[in-house]
């Protein structure tokens, strides 16, 4: 042995020798075929990764030079690839030679070409650009008369080929299905399921072709077919219902040994193909008696023969116990499968057991009294040494856990938890434990201390969900309030207790969820004084191991808690040492503190006790920075423009806007130069309030000087202003209409007063911070910050049960704004549709009704008391977006509402108000149902009107509608009439109240009666109605409309091209008028205004303007929605007529 | 199947097959987790591992294991045997197989895997099928001076300072896989 291990060693100098260049061809050749074994073995030789890294290299640029030289054969090349492989292999780049992997296996002869197959199928992926490159070998490949080359091309095909290159091989493979070698034929097979993996559809045309390869009569052919199905019947188990027969067929001659022996594997027959069909089986007989009958005898067949005690028959077993639990049960067959499961678990063999544990958790939902047959083996097996034995033990006690079991099984899940350092097992099993905390925690004590340890191992790697969620069940509590209080007094005096430990490091997460918890619920503890719990905060504060974020919290928690402490040493600590902190975020949140710790009044009714389940309003127009802005703006501060203005601007001919309807108002104030509306309006008047609160206000809080300004009113020039005098802040009936809106959001909700209030002191908070001048974002930060994790737990969930489920659904005030807007998605056709349904005959009636609209006398009443009882039912949305509603003066209003509740015919209705034409909803031979809808000024009057058109009495006829969830439908008549006599006609008439705003909803009932005393009839019907059926003119006067737009934040801006026929301002906004209900407030110029409201009362104000055949229109509102709702209808109308 | 890993009882990779794209990255990651894991299991425990949410199947054959990656939905015993059948195709086709030559040959090894499985799915369960679709390829032009590897696998052997584990016949007595 020495002496080959000599010659061996003297050898190696040579070998490495020929990585230079040799001189010939000849010697070229003898050397390349024995440079990867110099390599392999020139590596084996090294001791160090270093020296390692350094041949590699070498070796690599010596691969780079060779295989871009000219002279480098093809021969050279193959052997090259080879070596490039063994270099990736070992963890090196080698991307330079995937080009020549390419050109091998285009240019090779059949060995090379192998090779630069194998080459191409290891370095290159499915996305691989280069993979582009061999689409054209690869047909010619597949179109050569040499078996190999074809097979070669099938075999690169089916591991990697680009997805959108599948059309140009499609035909030629589909041709191979046909191909006398069954080689062929099972690797076109496989190429096509290959296909089918990547692009389904492209390969659906072939089903057909899936089903003769099933049939084929080789073996391997219909072996890998079956490959497609197991997937196609995965997907859609339905369709291939009738192959049922032929599988159970084949699986039987497989069974009964009817195939070649070559399949035989250990004498086995062809286990693989078993296992394939079984699985198949098992995917079409789930819920399925009559299929499953069909396979119940081959099942007991594979079962009975599975008898060999080999691996492979194990495998089967397995299966097909498998396949018996899944398909319709067989008391029967699941005896012997429980037998079977039996075998796995009680086995020696620990891959065995293993399986039966595996097979146990999958059937114990069905079976649970098999899991008590073994439950001493179960035992043991918790205790086994193999981690993996152990998990699957927990797994299967995971599934079984109920209430009474609950302490033990946490119990071992939290032991192997802590001997676990993986963090995918570490992140599945804290989920778990946490999932079975909350639905089976049988005392406080308990589900604190086991929450705890969630945490505490959990830490930062656990999903996000479980720290939320515990919160919330915190926060929200269940139905006993005591039991809540205990629990959370609980959660304190364990905390505090951890937090006093020494040297113990807790997860960041952790801290976040003790300081949160510390802050709302110190005040629940009797002995220690929140003095204390604020010390511990600080002292965690002033730890370095603890992040910045984690701090926030802290600091969050401590400000929730200084209300509360009657000494404030500690806290005027924090302000001092973090108010000075490198960390701007901490720096703000200790000035925040600092200064509501200077108004203790105000901070405690800011940071209420035990509020964090309670909603909070924001103002989301902003309206309270007004008065900021037009002090800014008189220092001569440029006015903030949106983008889209800023766009327009540029993109515009002229350099300055002129926003003629405002410069109206304030013509005298000489600002007209500015260039947006608000800087105009708050331009001229500054002045008034600037004096009073100037900058001198810097530190303190007056609140009567706030009041005025973050009202809008206290700067807002009234008509009289035009002189340019200073404007005084007046009283203004608006404010009276708010002071109702609030009582009537008292009654709605009692804790809504309380926001209520609590959203006044924000207000006024936000505006005197902002006059500090801190900026407006820095102070919602700090109210954000401290109740920010409250708003998660707005909603009440009180069962227990619902809790894993609902991670969904983080309840945050964003959230409710973000779906809300999703609902408002577009669907053009309907609008469309609409409107063409309304057709020529519906303008005559629209300009009609307007023109005695506009007739009317214009009478100023505010509506007060109609309003706020629309306000009762006033859309959540808008409440969360603190809208302030808008109470326009009304004209035509009040006579309409007391009309309405008159029975009004229907010819009276029509010539005092805009409706639809009239529509049949449903018919039969005996009534027809007609409908149409009334835009009255305060609601949508649906009318169904019913004629009997049989000569018969028709008795106890009755219209209902069904509930929706967005309306709130009343019903204006009698809906139930004893008698309708023959050939006669009635009317229902019901007032819709839009709830909740939606783009589109069906409106839906029936109709039921009798006739003459036979059976009753029952009718449905349906009726599509439009956030546009709730959209009214909104008739104001241009100076209301310059004030409303300053109020409003949400505006959207686009241009609109024009149609022809209608390219002048005046058309245009007449078919605005017309189609839209839009109110045209003024037109000056080439600009136009025009106001709308949502019902009940939200306002939409829209600018537009004329360049060329543009339209830009300028929308806002306070309502979020409503302009991008009201540009999309505008645009259609527009461009649409 | 999503992917099949050889790596030696040292931790070398000696053959790697992804069915799945996956970056390079990601597979050196993947490659260094599993081998480090299984690498770490005592002889007498499971086959089996689950690592994220994938099964990783493995067996040692002398100093060489074979470690695949299936879905938890896959029948891990199969999988066993299709690693099995594996070591009896390279037997059979290198003759008593060792490390070595999978080493020396790994491209034949490949060769072979790729008739054996395709795209991760079993191709072709006949031995003899899969060794004659090799052996047409072969025949075609085989240069014998590629294949030399025992003239040097007691050398590499006499390195190993564990004894030599790359020269070990994967089947200690190729016929008596123990299945008892």
């Amino acid at each position: 042995m020495s002496d080959i291990v000599e010659k061996t060693l003297t050898a190696l100098p040579g070998l490495f020798l020929q990585n230079q260049p040799a001189g010939g061809p000849a010697a070229a050749k003898a050397s390349f075929s024995s440079r990867l074994g110099g390599l392999i073995r020139g590596i084996t030789a090294l001791t160090s990764k270093h020296e390692e890294e350094k041949l590699i290299q070498q070796e690599l640029s010596n691969l780079k030079a060779t295989v871009s030289a000219p002279t480098t054969t093809l021969k050279m090349m193959k052997e090259c690839m080879v070596r490039l492989i063994y270099c990736e292999m070992l963890g090196y780049d080698a991307s330079f030679g995937y080009i020549h992997a390419i050109k091998l296996a285009q240019q090779g002869n059949l060995l090379e070409k192998r090779v630069g197959y194998l080459a191409v199928s290891l370095f290159l992926h499915e996305n691989h650009e280069l993979l582009l490159l061999l689409v054209n070998t690869v047909v010619k490949d597949l179109q050569s008369t040499n078996l190999v080359e074809v097979c070669m091309a099938l075999t690169i095909v089916s591991q990697i080929f680009p997805r959108e290159m599948i059309p140009a091989v499609l035909p030629l493979i589909e041709d191979k299905l046909q191909h006398s070698k069954e080689i062929i034929r099972r690797k076109a097979v496989l190429a096509l399921y290959k296909f089918h993996l990547i692009a389904p559809n492209q390969v659906q045309h072939i089903h057909i072709k899936f089903r003769k390869a099933l049939c084929d009569r080789d073996v391997g052919v219909m072996a890998a077919s079956l490959h497609i199905y197991v997937r196609m019947i995965k997907e859609n188990s339905s369709g291939y219902k009738d192959l049922t027969g032929s599988f159970v067929t084949i699986l039987k001659q497989v069974v009964g040994g009817k195939l070649p022996v070559d399949f035989n594997y250990h004498s086995v027959p062809a286990p693989w193909l078993q296992i394939q069909l079984l699985r198949i089986l098992g995917l079409l007989g789930k819920d399925d008696q009559r299929t499953s009958e069909l396979m119940y005898d081959v099942l007991d067949e594979s079962l009975r023969r599975a008898e060999l005690n080999h691996n492979v028959t194990y495998a089967i077993l397995f299966e097909c116990v498998h396949t018996i639990y899944s398909i319709y049960p067989k008391s029967e067959l699941l005896e012997k499968a429980a037998k079977c499961i039996g075998k796995f678990v009680l086995s020696p063999k620990i891959n065995l057991k293993y399986l039966g544990l595996k097979a146990l958790t999958y059937v114990i939902q069905q079976d649970p009294a098999l899991a008590l047959q073994h439950q001493m083996t179960i035992i043991e097996c918790l205790d086994h040494p193999d981690p993996i034995i152990k998990r699957e033990t927990l797994e299967l006690l995971y599934r079984i856990s109920n209430a009474q079991n609950i302490r033990v099984i946490v119990q071992k899940m939290l032991e192997y938890l802590h001997q676990s350092k993986e963090e995918y097992i570490i992140v599945n099993l804290v989920g778990k434990i946490a999932e079975l905390a909350e639905k089976y925690a049988p005392d406080n004590a308990w589900f604190i201390q086991t929450m705890n340890a969630v945490f505490s191992v959990g830490g930062d790697v656990m999903h996000p969900d479980i720290p939320n969620n515990f919160l919330r069940l915190l926060a929200e509590g269940f139905d006993d309030e005591t039991e809540d209080q205990q629990l959370r007094l609980y959660a304190v005096q364990s905390y505090l207790t951890l937090l006093d430990m020494e040297n113990v490091f807790y997860p960041q997460r952790f801290l976040q969820v003790m300081s949160w918890v510390l802050g709302e619920y110190s005040y629940l503890l009797d002995k220690q004084t929140p003095e204390e719990v604020i010390n511990k905060l600080y002292k965690l504060l002033i730890n370095d191991s603890v992040s910045s974020e984690t701090k926030t919290w802290l600091i969050a928690a401590v400000t929730k808690l200084t209300p509360q402490a009657h000494s404030s040493n500690i806290v005027e600590r924090v302000i001092q040492e973090f108010t000075i902190s490198l960390d701007t975020c901490m720096r703000q949140h200790a000035f925040e503190l600092k200064h509501l710790h200077e108004n203790v009044e105000l901070m405690k009714s800011l940071l209420p006790v035990d509020k964090s389940c309670e909603d909070m309003v924001v103002d989301a127009s902003l309206s309270f920075l007004d008065g900021f802005v037009a002090e800014g703006l008189s220092q001569g501060v440029a006015p903030y423009k949106p983008h889209h203005q800023r766009q327009e601007e540029k993109l515009s001919q002229e350099k300055v806007l002129r926003f003629t309807y405002l410069a109206l108002s304030f013509s005298s104030s000489g600002f007209t130069g500015r260039q947006s509306p608000a800087g105009i309006s708050l331009g001229s008047d500054i002045s008034g309030n600037s004096a009073e609160t100037g900058l001198k206000e810097t530190n303190s809080l007056k609140l009567e000087g706030i009041k005025k300004l973050w009202g809008k009113e206290g700067y807002l020039p009234k008509k009289e202003s035009k002189t340019g005098e200073e404007t005084e802040a007046l009283p203004i009936p608006q404010e009276s209409i708010m002071e109702n809106v609030d009582q009537a959001k008292t009654k709605k909700d009692q804790c809504q007063v309380l926001t209520q209030s609590k959203e006044e002191k924000e207000k006024q908070l936000l505006a005197s911070s902002l006059f500090v001048g801190l900026g407006s974002e820095s102070t919602i930060n700090l109210l954000g910050k401290a109740d920010n994790v409250s708003h998660k737990f707005r909603r009440k969930s009180k069962i227990k049960e619902t809790k894993s489920g609902e991670t969904a659904h983080s309840h945050s005030m964003t959230c409710s704004s973000v779906s809300s807007l999703s609902n408002v998605s577009y669907d053009e056709d309907y609008y469309l549709n609409t409107l063409q349904d309304r057709g020529d005959k519906e303008l005559k009636k629209f300009s009609l009704s307007l023109e005695l609209l506009d007739s009317e006398p214009l009478t100023e009443l505010p509506l007060v008391e109609k309003l706020s009882n629309c306000n009762l039912s006033a859309p959540s949305l808008f409440a969360d977006n603190d809208m302030e509603i808008f109470h326009p003066p009304q004209s035509t209003a009040v006579s309409v509402a007391k009309e309405m509740s008159l029975a009004s015919s229907f010819l009276e209705e029509t010539t005092e108000c805009i409706h639809s034409n009239l529509m049949e909803v449903c018919n039969n031979e005996t009534i027809s149902v007609f409908s149409y809808k009334i835009w009255k000024d305060d609601c949508l009057l649906m009318v169904w009107s019913i004629t009997n058109k049989s000569g018969l009495e028709l008795k106890s006829a009755n219209l209902e509608i069904f509930p929706a969830e967005n309306f709130k439908i009343t019903e204006q008549l009698g809906c139930c009439l004893p008698v309708m006599e023959a050939e006669g006609t009635k009317t229902f008439q019901y007032s819709v109240q839009m709830e909740k705003p939606f783009t589109e909803e069906n409106l839906s009932g029936f109709i039921n009666y009798q006739m003459m005393d036979t059976h009753s009839v029952q009718m449905e019907f349906s009726i599509n109605l439009s956030l546009l059926d709730f959209i009214r003119p909104l008739k104001i006067s241009t100076e209301d409309f310059g004030k409303l737009w300053l109020s409003f934040a949400n505006d959207v801006k686009q241009n609109v091209k024009m149609s022809e026929s209608q390219a002048t301002l005046p058309s245009a906004l007449k078919t605005l008028q017309q189609k839209l209900r839009l109110h045209v407030v003024e037109i000056i110029g080439n600009e136009g205004l025009l106001a709308c409201q949502l019902l009940p009362s939200i306002p939409c104000l829209l600018h537009c303007r004329v360049h060329a055949d543009l339209l830009a229109l300028w929308f806002r509102s306070s309502c979020s929605t409503l302009p991008d709702y009201l540009l999309h209808q505008c645009q259609k109308v527009v461009e649409g007529s | 199947m999503q992917f099949m890993l050889l790596f030696s009882r040292q931790g070398k990779l000696r053959l790697q097959k992804w069915y799945v794209p996956l970056s390079d990255k990601e597979k050196k990651k993947i490659t260094r987790e599993l081998v480090q894991t299984v690498l770490a299991r005592k002889p007498k425990m499971c086959s089996f591992l689950e690592w994220r949410d994938l099964k990783i199947v493995y067996k040692r054959y002398a100093s060489l294991y074979f470690c695949c990656a299936i879905e938890d939905q896959d029948n891990e015993l199969i999988t066993l045997e299709i690693i099995h059948r594996y070591v009896e195709l390279l037997d059979k086709y290198f003759g008593s197989v060792c490390e070595l030559d999978i080493i020396f040959n790994f491209e034949k090894a490949y060769f072979i895997l790729d008739e054996f499985l395709l795209g991760g799915e079993v191709q072709e369960t006949s031995k003899k099928n899969v060794l004659k679709a090799i052996e047409q390829a072969d025949l075609l032009q085989e240069d014998k001076n590629a294949y030399c590897p025992r003239a040097f696998f007691l050398y590499v052997a006499s390195t190993d300072a564990i004894g030599c584990p790359g020269g070990s016949w994967l089947f200690m007595k190729p016929c008596c896989y123990g299945h008892s």
